[in-house]
Formats: C-alpha cells, structure tokens, sequence
C-alpha cells in the first residue's frame, strides 16, 4: 500500500526530482560496483550523470520560473523514513527558489568539472573510483540541498563529508594527503556535533524536522532555545564551510586533486553552512545573539582567509585561503539578518562559478608544470598558456570586484550592507576586500608575469581542450552572473529568505561602492609594486610575524594542538589511568575472586563416580524433604 | 491386597539399591544395584497399576525392561573395555576426569 | 458382616512370602564381597519379583521378567563376571573419607523419605484389580498388545530403534582391534622353512606323545631311541602344570616282566646245563 503511495507521489509533478539524486548516485554504484570492466567507460558515465541531472534542474527550473511567486515550491514526500510515537520523520525533497539555485550551481558547475576531469585524471590508474566518488558527492550535495527536512539535509550533509574524505585522501599513498583526509573528517565532525544538536533540539521543541513546521514554530520558541540552535547550527556551519575556529581542515584539504578542491572545496560543499545558515533564517531571525554572532564569525573569517592568502606560495593555498575569505563574507551576509541572506546566496553563486574557475585554471598550471604547486617556481606563464590566463584574469576581475563582473555585484552588496549594519563590521568587510584585491594580484603577478623561473626540465604547455573548454565556459559565467543575477536573485529568493526585496540597478555607485573601488585599487596597485620585480625562488625567511603567521595558517594547527588535542590527551591519559586503576580493578578483583571460588569448589570435581552420586542423592533427598514439607505445609 | 505393601518394599529396594550404588566400587555390582533401583521402579509401576486398574503401568514397566537391556548391553560393553584398557573393573581407578 | 480374622488371599500369601526374600536378597547384593554371589542375589531378587507381579495379575510381566531379565540380562551380567575375573574380591577398606557414613544416611534417609510418602498416599478402598482390564481384549496379553501396538506404537518403533542403537554400539566397545595381519598358509609355510634354514628347527610337525603299552595319553612324553624323553612331544602348559607322568613310572612294570621273563629264561638254560 504505501510502495503504492510511493509510486503514485514519484509520477506526480515531482517525478523528476528524485531523479536527480538518483542518477548520479546509480551511477557511483555502477562504478563502484562494476570493476575493471567500467575502467573503459566509466568516466564518460560517470560524466553524463551530473549532466542529466543539470538538464532535470533546468527543467524544474523552467517549471518554477513559469509558476506564481507563491507557488514556486515542489514538495515530494518519498516515504515514511522514521515513524516512532509522536515522530514521522519522512525521506521527502523540497524544490524551492533557493534549492534549484543550489541544484544548478552543484549540477552546473559539477559538469563542468567532470568534464575537465576527463582530461586531468587522464593518466590515473585510477581515474574510475575517483569519478565514482566525484558522482557520489553530486548525489549527496543534491540530497543535501534538496532535502525537505533536517534529517534527511544531515543524510546528505554526511555523505558530502565521507565523498570530501575520500576524495582528499583519493593520493593516500602520500601521508600528507591521508593526514589531510583524516583531519578533514574529524573536524567535520565537531560541525556534525552541532547539527545533531541542532536536529535533537528541533525535534524536542517542535517534534518535527520540517523546514515548514520549524519554520512555523520558531516564532514561538522561547529565546534561549532559539539562541541555542542557533548557535549549534552555526557550529555546524563553521565545520562544513571552515569558518573559524573549525577553518583549519580546508587548507589541508588541497592535498585532493585539484578538481576535487574546484568543486568541493571551493564552489559547493563548503558553501553548505551558508545554505544551512540561509535555510534556518526563521531561527536567526528570533535570536539577535546568535544572529550577530554569526556575523562575527563571517568578519573573522573573511580577514583571516585573506591574511592567509597573502602570505602563502602553494597556489592552491591562496586560493583555500581566499575560498574561506570568500565564505566568510557569504557568512557575514547571512548574519546580517534577511536583508543579507539574498546577497550571500548571490555571492554564493558567484563565487562558486570564479573560484571554481581559478582553481581549475590554477589546476590547468599545475599539469603544465610538472604538478608543482609553488608559486616561486612559476613566473611569466602568460605566454605558453593564453587560454589558462585569460580565463585566470576573469576570475581574478570578478574576485576582486572589478565594476560589472558578477564580484562587483555580489561582494559590493554585502559590503554595503555591513556598513548599514554597523560600521565595525562594514569597515573590516572593505579591508578584506582590499587585500582581497592584494593577494590576488600577487598570485597573478608571481603565476604569470615577470621572469620565468621554473627548472629547465620543466616545459609549460597549453592543457588540452577538454580541460580548457570548461575553463572559458567558467570565466564567461565569472563576468555575466552578476549582471544577469543582479536585479532578479532578490525577487527569486524573496520566498526563502523571508526579506522584501529591493533591487539595485546595474549601473549604480554609491558612496560606499566607490570607496571599496578604491580601497581594491590601493590593493591591486601594492601587490603589482611589491612583485613587479624579481621574486627568489625559495622563500625568503622573514621578521615579520604577521607574514609568519599567515605562512603558519594564522597558527591555527599550533591553537588547535595546545587548546585542544593536548588536554584532550590529557584527559584520556587520566581516564586511561582511570580505567587501568579502578574499573580494571574492579573487573580484576571480581575475577580473582570468581577464581579463588573456583579452586575451591573444583576440590569436589575429585573424578570419583561414587562422590557424584552421593552428591545427586543428597541432592534429591534434600528436593523429595523441601517437597513433602510443602505438601505438609 | 493393598499397595501400600508393595510400595513400601518398592522403596526398601531402591534404598538399599542406591547404598549399592555408592558403596561399591566394583562396576559390575554398582551396575547390578542400577538394575535392583529399576526393578524397585517397576515394581511400584505394576502395583498403581493393579491399583488402578489399568494396564499402562504394565506398559510402562515393559518399557523400563526394554531401556534397561539395551542399557545393560551398552553398559557391559563400557565395563568390558575399560577392563580391557586399565585391567580393573573399579569405578575409583576411572577418575581422570578431574581438576 | 465383616469377617473379624480377615480373609488371607493367595496373593498376600506370595507378598509376605515373596518380599523379604526379595529384601534379603537385596542385601545380599548389596553385602556379598565376590560379584558372582552378587549376581547369584540379584537373580534371587528378580524371581522374587516375578513372582509378585504374577500375584498382581500380570502374567505378561512375569514371563518377561524371568526370561528376559533374569535369563537374559542377569546371564550377561554374570559372563562379564567371568570375563574379568571371578574371584576377584571387593576390598572392604573404604578410600573416600566419611563416604561410607554418608552415603549409608542417603540411602537410608531416601527409603525413609520414600516409605513416608507411601504413607501420604491415601487409600480411597481396596485396588480395582486388573481382571476388569484384562478381560477387555480377552485376556492379559491381548490386553497388553492392544496398548502397545495402538496407544504407545511410536513409543515401540522408537525402542527399536534404541536396541539396535545399543547393540550396534555394544558391538563397537567390545570390539578388539586385531594387531597383526592374519597369517595365510603360504606365509606360515615360508615361516617354517626360514626357521628351518636358520636356526635349524624341525619344519615337519612336532612328534606325538608316548605310546607305551599301558598308556597312550598327551601327557605322556616320547622316547627317543637313545632312550631319553622328547621334550617336545608334551605340550608346555601341561609340563608347567607338572602333570606331565614321569616315564620312569611306566616303564617300571615291563621293566620288572622283562627281568622275570630274563630270570626265567636264565634258569631254564641253567637248566640245560
């Protein structure tokens, strides 16, 4: 009856949306599951299935975008997941304004960047699992976004993380990448800590998980639980989008191949705390504290990111470094309460498309130089690499907010929305973005001007079309998005972020907007006067502790060990100790004495048939007394 | 005739058939007193019976000579072998079995 | 009316006949030092009982009880008796410290405990007797046969299976493992003819025992021509028994004929001279 039911929900108007997560998850187990025989064909698979699943969104996208602004939702409940007492928690999907800009994005640039995988995984023996995992992340991010309930969102939300897992350790013959893979996971778990809370206090205040009845109830929740979820779900957010003091796995995280810190770790996963951030704005809006504290956590983030960035060589790196600048402003906006939650899902998109482009280009440099990383050993690779460039310098406009590429639009906003907030925070955001604009033009300057200074074995070379036609694809969506999104994106999420909409026109400077394009310019022009020259390549040692401090990541390892790893082994040693001492002792003591009871029953086990009779005899002389004294009785 | 006399021998039987059991030590006559407290069972059975007036008693006593003889046949032929083995038809010299 | 002396059945007459033989028996059993009589009381008990069951109309029970228990079981008791030893005697000396009392006070607080039970059983008039039961199928047997071959049929089947079971694994206990190939006759042939050419032993058979004039037994050895005993035509086990007759002892009558028979011959040529 209820597989009945089932069926009936999947041909309705929602047939098509568990499709979506369907396609590229059959698809990883296809992979997974098929062996050497998929070795041939796998990634052509594995690469269609992002694609499908990108036209299916289109296609919804399209249904929405013809429906009334209130019914621009498709709610698909699969089945009954867990059905205990007063609880029925359901596997049901949600398309909405903001979901589908999700499902493109993921669906969209996922594509794109299977496609460039072709051609960067081409030489890995294997490329198959590696494409497996990638699908597997596609069905999980979708599940993720699509979700219609917090459970099924920390379904999805955990399978992001194992696919993150298993695809930065995918080298795991290198111990860094292994390292790296384990630190990712276990610090995503101190974000998960805090979504599980997040859900045990949904369900104990609401009894429900759904957005739409957490999204009803929040108004009457008392304020210190409202606080409280709050602030576990921006824990949870930290973790997945490494937002300080969780920000330290993404650094490491680039030891995956470069199109997995392209999609993952940069365009998609780690923007999932700002879509949880966004999705749960009814709670924020009932809570100031946690509000501004999310706020807080974006600034901080924002900053350190972009010090970061600066002082790194590794070009993957500085463009971690930049991702969690990046999403530290998404953060910010998202903890400037509604009017923000609109731009750091227009910056969300944005970003995903030019990041997602640097890291590819910068991926694009790394296959033409031999896989080095370090910038010191780059140097005037304009030349031998137009379209790398080019592409590059798109996403390098964008980032720093050059006037009509799509940063401009979406980065200005915020800014200026935290100048409206407070001016602290609005004052900060434009610092970032002038050293946003600094460290990116160092990277440009160091990659691809001045001399070259890469080893005579090496010889730089155009990648070939298939890595370099998503690259163009990308750099066009960096420069476009913003002018195409600008005047829509508010009136489209209008319905998900609860917030009246106010759209700025294309051509619009304001006081604040012309600042910043100053302040961006003062950066642009530091970075080209301080690498115009020539650049040693090996790094220079330096005095300069705030130099040493971003090559250190901010000393977020060294806090982490003596804050955290330490006293937790401390505490272990004495549990340890603990249990060696007392509960071992306990167990001992018992077992000693068991024993002792032992040898001295066992004297009776002296092997003589007779004594074993008389011991059964007396035994049913004592039942037949107890019998006939109760028949007595 | 009452069976309360047949059951008091009944039980006068079984007793001095578990002292035989106990005391003896040669297999052989701690077997024999096995088969004096079955006999003793049997004859409890046949007297409820003619009490009772009906025969499932005697079927019952049938069947303990049935389970008896293929008891004694196996039984003997452990005595046997053990004999064979440690030349000693003694329940005491069988005590490996021990701490 | 009552009759004051109560009537004295035959079948309380076989009770107080039967039961302290059977008692005494019993302790025969439990008492005699040497297995056989332990068996010998055993056998004496069983007829015993025999006999009360045939006083409680159950004849059935009685021919069974003779021929299979006491001919049957009893018998297989006292051949291993005789297998391993029949006059090997229980040593009174109890080993297992303060076993003995114990075990004396269980039994007894058993058959105590059991008599006391008996004594609980309530009486509700005299026993019905079998006879109604009996004569139900016509007669004892018949009787017996109709439970057993209706009601308790599967209880039947099922003892078969156990008997076979039992007699199958009695074979398998009993069972002596030869150690050595049986000899054929080449092989024995062969044995004798190496012994032959080795150690020089007679390949032929063994000479026969002594034929003398008066006697022609196995234990009387052969004399070889030199007038000597041959050792080998005596079977050990009767030398080592030391029934073997000394020859001497044979030969002394002819050998007193012969010197008579010379005797005479000499006077008569004493005689002629």
């Amino acid at each position: 009856m209820q597989l009945l039911e089932t069926v009936s929900a999947l041909s309705g108007s929602g047939a098509m949306v568990w499709l979506l997560i369907a396609i590229p998850l059959v698809c990883s187990a296809i992979l997974m599951l098929s062996g050497k025989v998929a070795d041939g064909w796998g990634h052509f698979l594995a690469t269609a299935a992002p694609i499908a699943s990108f036209v299916i969104g289109l296609i919804l996208f399209m249904q929405l975008l013809g429906s009334a602004a209130d019914a621009r939702s498709i709610n698909v409940d699969l089945y009954e997941w867990i059905g205990t007492g007063n609880w029925s928690i359901g596997l049901g999907l949600l398309v909405d304004p903001l979901s589908i800009l999700f499902v493109l994005l993921i669906t969209g640039v996922g594509s794109l960047i299977h496609i460039y995988s072709i051609g960067y995984m081409a030489h890995d023996e294997r490329r198959r699992r590696f494409f497996a995992y990638l699908n597997l992340f596609i069905g999980a991010m979708l599940t993720l976004v699509l979700a219609n309930n917090y459970l099924v969102l920390f379904l999805g939300w955990e399978g992001v993380g194992l696919a993150s897992f298993l695809l930065i350790s995918f080298w795991a013959h290198k111990p860094s990448a292994a390292a790296a893979g384990n630190k990712a996971f276990i610090v995503n778990r101190v974000g998960d800590l805090g979504l599980s809370l997040a859900i045990f206090s949904m369900l104990a205040m609401f009894g429900s998980v759904r957005f739409e009845d957490v999204n009803a109830g929040a108004a009457e929740l008392s304020p210190l639980w409202a606080t409280l979820i709050g602030f576990f779900l921006l824990l949870a957010a930290c973790g997945k989008s490494a937002q300080v003091p969780l920000q330290s796995w993404l650094l490491d995280a680039m030891e995956g191949p470069t199109p997995v810190s392209a999609l993952i770790h940069a365009a998609t996963m780690v923007t999932a705390g700002v879509y949880l951030v966004v999705r749960s704005n009814a709670i924020y809006a009932q809570t100031e504290i946690a509000t501004t504290a999310v706020a807080i956590v974006g600034t901080v983030t924002l900053l350190a990111g972009a010090w970061i960035g600066t002082s790194k060589d590794d070009i993957k790196k500085v463009l971690a470094g930049s991702t969690m600048s990046q999403i530290g402003y998404m953060m910010l906006a998202a903890g400037l309460g509604p009017i923000g939650a609109s731009f750091a899902i227009f910056h969300l998109i944005t970003h995903g498309a030019f990041k997602a482009n640097m890291f590819l280009g910068a991926g694009s440099v790394m296959h033409g130089m031999n896989d080095d990383v370090n910038m010191r050993h780059f140097g005037a690779l304009a030349k031998p690499m137009k379209i790398t460039f080019f592409t590059f310098a798109m996403g390098y406009l964008a980032i720093i907010g050059f006037p009509f590429t799509s940063g401009f639009y979406s980065k200005d906003h915020i800014i200026e929305a935290a100048f409206q907030h407070n001016t602290i925070i609005g004052v900060l955001a434009l610092i970032g973005a002038g050293v946003t604009a600094y460290y990116m033009t160092r990277l440009m300057m160091m990659t691809f001007f001045g001399k070259k200074r890469w080893a005579d074995d090496v010889h730089p070379h155009e990648s070939p079309l298939v890595m370099t036609v998503p690259l163009i694809l990308l750099a066009i969506a960096s420069i476009v998005a913003g002018l195409f999104m600008n005047g829509w994106i508010q009136d489209w999420l209008a319905s998900s972020t609860g917030q009246e909409p106010h759209n700025t026109p294309l051509i619009h400077f304001t006081t604040i907007g012309l600042i910043t394009l100053a302040v961006v310019a003062v950066g642009v022009l530091v970075g080209w006067f301080l690498h115009r020259g020539d650049i040693p390549r090996d790094e220079p040692v330096t005095k300069n502790p705030l130099v040493h401090a971003g090559r250190n990541d901010l000393y977020g390892d060294a806090f982490n060990e003596h804050a955290i790893i330490r006293p937790a082994k401390g505490f272990a040693g004495a549990l340890t100790s603990f249990d060696r001492g007392a509960v071992d002792g306990v167990a001992m003591g018992s077992a000693a004495v068991a024993s002792g009871l032992g040898a001295w029953l066992r004297k009776g086990q002296n092997g003589l048939v007779r004594s074993y009779g008389l011991t059964l005899s007396a035994g049913i002389v004592v039942l037949a007394v107890v019998v006939i004294l109760g028949q007595l009785g | 005739m009452n069976p309360e006399g047949y059951l008091v021998l009944s039980a006068i039987l079984f007793a001095i058939g578990i002292a035989g059991f106990l005391l003896r030590r040669n297999a052989i006559i701690a077997f024999m007193s096995i088969e004096l407290m079955l006999n003793a069972t049997n004859l409890a059975f046949v007297g409820f019976a003619n009490y009772h007036g009906n025969l499932d008693g005697l079927i019952a006593a049938f069947f303990v000579m049935v389970v008896a003889a293929a008891e004694v046949v196996v039984g003997l032929a452990i005595i046997v072998a053990v004999y064979r083995a440690r030349r000693s038809a003694s329940v005491d010299d069988a005590n490996l079995m021990k701490f | 009316m009552m009759p004051l002396i109560p009537l004295v059945t035959a079948s309380e007459v076989a009770f107080w006949v039967c039961a302290p033989i059977a008692v005494l028996c019993a302790l025969g059993l439990l008492l005699a030092r040497k297995p056989v009589h332990s068996a010998v009381s055993m056998a004496g008990v069983m007829v015993s009982l025999a006999v009360l069951y045939a006083a409680q109309d159950a004849p059935f029970l009685f021919v069974i009880q003779i021929v299979v228990y006491t001919g049957a079981i009893l018998m297989l008791f006292l051949f291993v008796v005789m297998l391993i030893g029949v006059d090997s005697m229980d040593s009174i000396v109890e080993t297992i410290k303060g076993h003995r009392i114990a075990s004396a006070l269980v039994a007894f607080g058993l058959g105590a405990l059991l008599i006391a039970a008996v004594g609980q059983f309530a009486v509700n008039g005299a026993p019905a007797g079998l006879a109604a039961a009996n004569a139900e199928y016509g007669g004892n047997i018949e009787s017996i046969a109709a439970l057993l071959f209706g009601k308790y049929v599967f209880l039947f089947e099922a003892s078969s299976a156990l008997l076979i079971t039992a007699a199958v694994g009695a074979m398998l206990l009993a069972h002596g493992e030869r150690l050595k190939k049986k000899a054929t006759q080449v092989e024995t042939a062969a044995e004798r003819v190496r012994a032959y050419v080795e150690e020089g032993e007679h390949p032929g058979p063994l000479p026969n025992s002594g034929v003398f004039a008066r006697h022609n037994a196995i234990s009387i050895p052969a004399l070889l021509p030199d007038g000597t005993i041959a050792e080998k035509s005596v079977s050990k086990t009767l030398t080592m028994r030391g029934v073997v007759v000394d020859v001497n002892e044979l030969r002394a009558p002819t050998n007193t004929a012969y010197a008579a028979i010379e005797a005479r011959d000499a006077a008569i040529e004493g005689d002629d001279e």
